[in-house]
């Protein structure tokens, strides 16, 4: 089993070659792309941002679940920040197992796990230059307006995202 | 004592800031923190109840909040 949060291309045939193994009878890949749709909206490409020390841990956590749910120790999952263009893998789950049935289940358990609790955002950017953050719960607007106004608080810096 | 807490992405762009330094009696929550930070200037986009998260775990707004914890207000999560 293994996790990351990396800030380059994923390269699924390496994960792929990563899981191989002889006691293993089915293979499986989910690659989650940017598609040039959403909600209607023309995308260009999309930008995502992490708290990344919590991502993973909590991409690890999700993992070692599947592991112990599913029966088999082969799951890779990297997840992909900054920005993406159309086409480009944003997160890639591989699964190795002797068995094609528990294959999908743990791919399947790993994805919409990773929906509901890894801090993960994306700021889409739409063909008329606009900008928005997704929320998958559709809780009141997020465009992103004009610059930053400092606020009567100190800051920390080195917050990673 | 001083709590740090985190914002990010529509968080961080309403309040203008990705991490703010707050001064709070020993003793305060989660939900203590948030409500603090819901007074400040531009948090009004803050839904009533945000997930939390302190050092890098989801807690429950009465986790009460120890000197040099970090404290994150998450918004809705979209990988994928």
């Amino acid at each position: 089993m293994r996790t990351a949060i990396v800030d380059r291309t994923i390269e699924v045939t390496a994960l792929l070659n990563e899981v191989a193994g002889n006691h293993n009878g089915a293979t499986l890949a989910f690659i989650g792309t940017v598609r040039d749709v959403n909600d209607g909206r023309a995308v260009t490409g999309m930008e995502y941002t992490a708290y990344r020390g919590m991502a993973e841990r909590e991409l690890a956590t999700i993992a070692r679940e599947a592991v112990e749910s599913f029966g088999t120790n082969d799951i890779i999952v990297e997840h992909r920040l900054g920005m993406l263009e159309l086409r480009e893998a944003s997160v890639a789950i591989v699964v190795a197992h002797p068995h094609r049935g528990a294959a999908y289940d743990a791919s399947r358990y790993v994805i919409e796990q990773l929906k509901k609790r890894v801090p993960i955002w994306k700021l889409e950017h739409y063909v008329d230059g606009t900008r928005e953050w997704v929320d998958p719960t559709g809780s009141g607007s997020s465009a992103v307006s004009g610059a930053r106004e400092p606020i009567a608080a100190s800051r920390s810096g080195g917050n990673a995202q | 004592m001083t709590v740090t807490v985190l914002l990010f992405a529509s968080y961080a762009d309403a309040l203008g800031t990705d991490s703010i330094a707050l001064d709070l009696p020993v003793g305060v929550t989660a939900g203590d923190v948030v409500a603090h930070v819901q007074q400040l200037p531009g948090a009004g986009r803050l839904p009533k109840h945000p997930l939390v998260a302190v050092n890098e775990r989801y807690v429950k707004r009465d986790r009460v909040i120890a000197t040099g914890d970090q404290v994150a207000i998450i918004p809705p999560v979209a990988g994928g």
